[in-house]
């Protein structure tokens, strides 16, 4: 980034809000879909003002209709439309989760690339803002799990606004998980202009020489405060902000856990079939020689998310991932 | 009554929405309309496309008896709700097949020999001609529906002519996606024809025991949409349903909901037995009565454009495109393991990378040649 970059301050919910905007001037095939994303601006403001700035032929709400809106944006895509959709909550995705994994994702291997479906879905995910029950999900292990797809998840506003960009400019369909809880927690200067962030490639947060923490989303804040008190107790990590979870960084979870050979993964997931399982994979696969512990994982529990007076229970905190540091330290 | 519009004054369902034909099944035009559809070249056209049609389909089964393709779904019966529909379309068109409509992909120009490579567990039979949009058959139910209300607001937001047709049995209307996308289409106006073949059976499940309603056109009624029900048998009342729903789509007036009553003769699939739920001696007295080629062929004696000769020479020619295609297929190189990972993202991710070489290793390092 040159010096001469302007800024400007924004969360992460409105970095996206730019990203679409940028896309919308940028790109005429572009649209958006989805329920309240018109004059409402979206039930998070995602979309303020973006249909007024670019009219109802642009930015258009949908009938309430996962599967109808997400199978018509398929018959888009497959006809040059760009769509880019808003499902209002992840939990509310799974009417479309047939159009997703019986089309969307395997239009391009059905036909040789002859016909494709590059359409964004973006759902905000995550418990820990005391939301109704459905509205708190975070199972992206279920996308992870569809061959064809792309699933990116940003901790924060810069990211937020390059990996929007790269998925619109994806050529296949892409999964963009939004952290509800950390949508306005926290601003930051991003450039002004367009760019983006490759989809496939983590990011190293921090640096130490203890232990490797490999998180995503919502559970970096939680990490970074945890990772805080560690210092201070002497234990220094590298934290991987995964930021895109499939296709996973090899490469960046290879070198830093050889470099440590201790490993906590912090997923607020269900531990079962998850991408934390993933991850231990790719470290069997790639490192498993390293290794000075066996690895632990920080996750929800195999229950359903819980009403929220529970939530506090169920979501990883800074104790529960400090013990498991611990753990792997004193193996 | 030919126009398109919802029926006034019925007191029941099936009144509101009765079963519009143009050629009886005795070969003779009832109606008063629509008569300068009835000419030598276009019955003729009509009659050799539904042949050519049934005589690939017949093939195909006989195929798949001797193991030279996998699984198949047949059509016979269906022939003139698949020509007469496909033959309406125009070259720019969508069509959204399900995996019983080849016989209309093919009217509209899908390659014999793709259709054959689909059936025989083929990537490449999925690749329409050049300039041609024709989608992968659906195999989940109804879920083309939205597809098609889609790439119909596509070809709308771009200012063509252009619509789309999607095709779907009587089984589908139960499907959440044939509301949702007859509930999209409606608000958007999207330039799209709802085409169901009402055969009256979803595998072994009757009609009776599908739906409580007597129709399925009258499901439009809750999108506002216009419906029609029409005898899906009769290939003329297809072809001018079908063309006067697409003239509306073009004109922006929205979509159409077509039911065109139909019969499947044979099984779901060459994978079903159909005298397990059904008395398929039914199928063989109903021919007689109901067949749509012997209705046009009828009306062929009838107006003296009958020819012994036409007919064989006919048979002759698409048995030999039909052979023709079988060929083409089974000499189509073998399979090349690395179709399977090349196509899932436009580049290859590092773990489809991985196991792609995993398995090249496993059987040689061989990549089998590449056919475009």
């Amino acid at each position: 980034m040159t010096t001469s970059t302007r800024k400007k301050t924004v969360t992460l919910l409105s970095a996206i809000t730019d990203a679409l905007s940028i896309m919308l001037k940028e790109d005429e095939r572009v649209l958006l879909l989805g329920e309240d994303i018109g004059k409402n601006g979206g039930v998070f403001r995602a979309t303020e003002g973006l249909q007024a700035a670019f009219g109802e032929d642009r930015v258009i709400d949908t009938p309430l209709s996962e599967a109808g809106f997400v199978g018509a944006a398929i018959g888009m895509a497959a006809n040059g439309l760009v769509p880019v959709i808003e499902i209002q909550f992840l939990g509310f995705i799974y009417p479309a989760y047939e159009q997703l994994m019986t089309h969307a994702v395997r239009l391009r291997s059905r036909t040789m690339g002859h016909y494709s479906a590059p359409i964004v879905i973006r759902a905000p995910y995550g418990a820990g803002v005391r939301a109704p029950e459905i509205h708190c999900d975070s199972t992206e292990a279920i996308f992870t799990h569809m061959p064809g797809m792309k699933v990116v998840c940003p901790s924060n506003p810069y990211d937020a606004k390059g990996l929007m960009i790269a998925a619109i400019e994806d050529p296949d369909p892409v999964l963009f998980l939004e952290p509800m809880r950390s949508y306005r927690a926290v601003k930051e200067d991003v450039p002004e202009e367009k760019y983006t962030v490759e989809i496939g490639k983590g990011a190293l947060l921090e640096q130490g020489e203890d232990v490797t923490i490999i998180t995503w989303g919502a559970m970096v804040p939680v990490v970074r405060s945890t990772v805080k008190q560690l210092a201070e107790d002497g234990v220094t990590c590298d934290v991987i902000d995964l930021r895109t979870l499939s296709p996973i960084d090899e490469d960046i979870i290879a070198f830093s856990v050889q470099k440590t050979g201790r490993t906590v993964i912090v997923q607020e997931a269900h531990p079962s079939s998850s991408v934390a399982n993933d991850i231990l994979s790719i470290i069997n696969e790639t490192s498993f020689l390293y290794q000075k512990a066996p690895v632990e994982k920080v996750s929800g529990f195999d229950t359903p998310v819980p009403y929220f007076s529970f939530e506090d229970f169920y979501l990883p905190t800074p104790e529960r991932v400090r013990e498991a540091v611990l753990k792997v330290m004193s193996f | 009554m030919t126009t398109i519009r919802f029926a006034e004054g019925g007191t029941t369902m099936e009144n509101q929405f009765p079963i519009q034909q143009l050629l009886s099944p005795q070969g003779v035009w009832i109606s008063d309309h629509h008569k300068e559809l009835l000419t030598k070249e276009r019955t003729l056209d009509f009659f050799k496309h539904m042949l050519r049609i049934r005589t690939f389909d017949r093939k195909a089964i006989s195929l798949q008896r001797q193991g030279r393709i996998g699984t198949y779904a047949p059509f016979e019966g269906q022939e003139a709700s698949q020509v007469g529909s496909a033959l309406a379309l125009s070259k720019a068109d969508w069509l959204f097949p399900t995996y019983r409509d080849h016989g209309a992909t093919m009217t509209f120009g899908h390659s014999l020999r793709n259709i054959l490579l689909f059936w025989n567990g083929r990537n490449e039979g999925n690749i329409p001609p050049e300039g041609m949009n024709i989608f992968p058959p659906g195999i989940p139910i109804a879920t083309q529906i939205p597809h098609a209300a889609g790439a119909a607001f596509a070809e709308k937001r771009k200012g063509t002519n252009n619509a789309a047709i999607a095709y779907f049995g009587d089984g589908a209307t139960s499907e959440g996606d044939f509301h949702e996308g007859l509930n999209f289409a409606s608000i958007f106006k999207a330039p799209v024809v709802f085409f169901n073949q009402n055969n009256q059976f979803a595998i072994s499940v009757p009609i009776s025991k599908q739906m409580n309603t007597k129709t399925i056109a009258q499901k439009g009624l809750a999108y506002d949409i216009p419906s029609v029900r029409i005898d899906g048998n009769d290939v003329f009342a297809v072809y001018q349903y079908v063309s006067e729903a697409l003239r509306r789509a073009r004109s922006g007036e929205g979509p159409t909901l077509i039911e065109a009553v139909t019969w499947r003769y044979g099984a779901h699939t060459t994978a079903d037995d159909p005298t397990k739920y059904r008395d398929q001696n039914n199928s063989l007295k109903v021919r007689e009565e109901i067949d749509p080629l012997l209705r046009v062929e009828r009306c062929m004696k009838i107006n003296d454009w009958h020819d012994e000769n036409w007919v064989r020479q006919m048979t002759e020619e698409v048995v030999q495109e039909v052979d023709q295609a079988v060929g083409e297929m089974e000499q189509f190189p073998q399979p090349d393991p690395s179709v399977i990972f090349d196509y899932v993202y436009k580049e290859p991710t590092l773990p489809l990378v991985k196991q792609k070489q995993q398995l090249l290793n496993l059987i040689g390092g061989k990549e089998h040649d590449n056919l475009d």
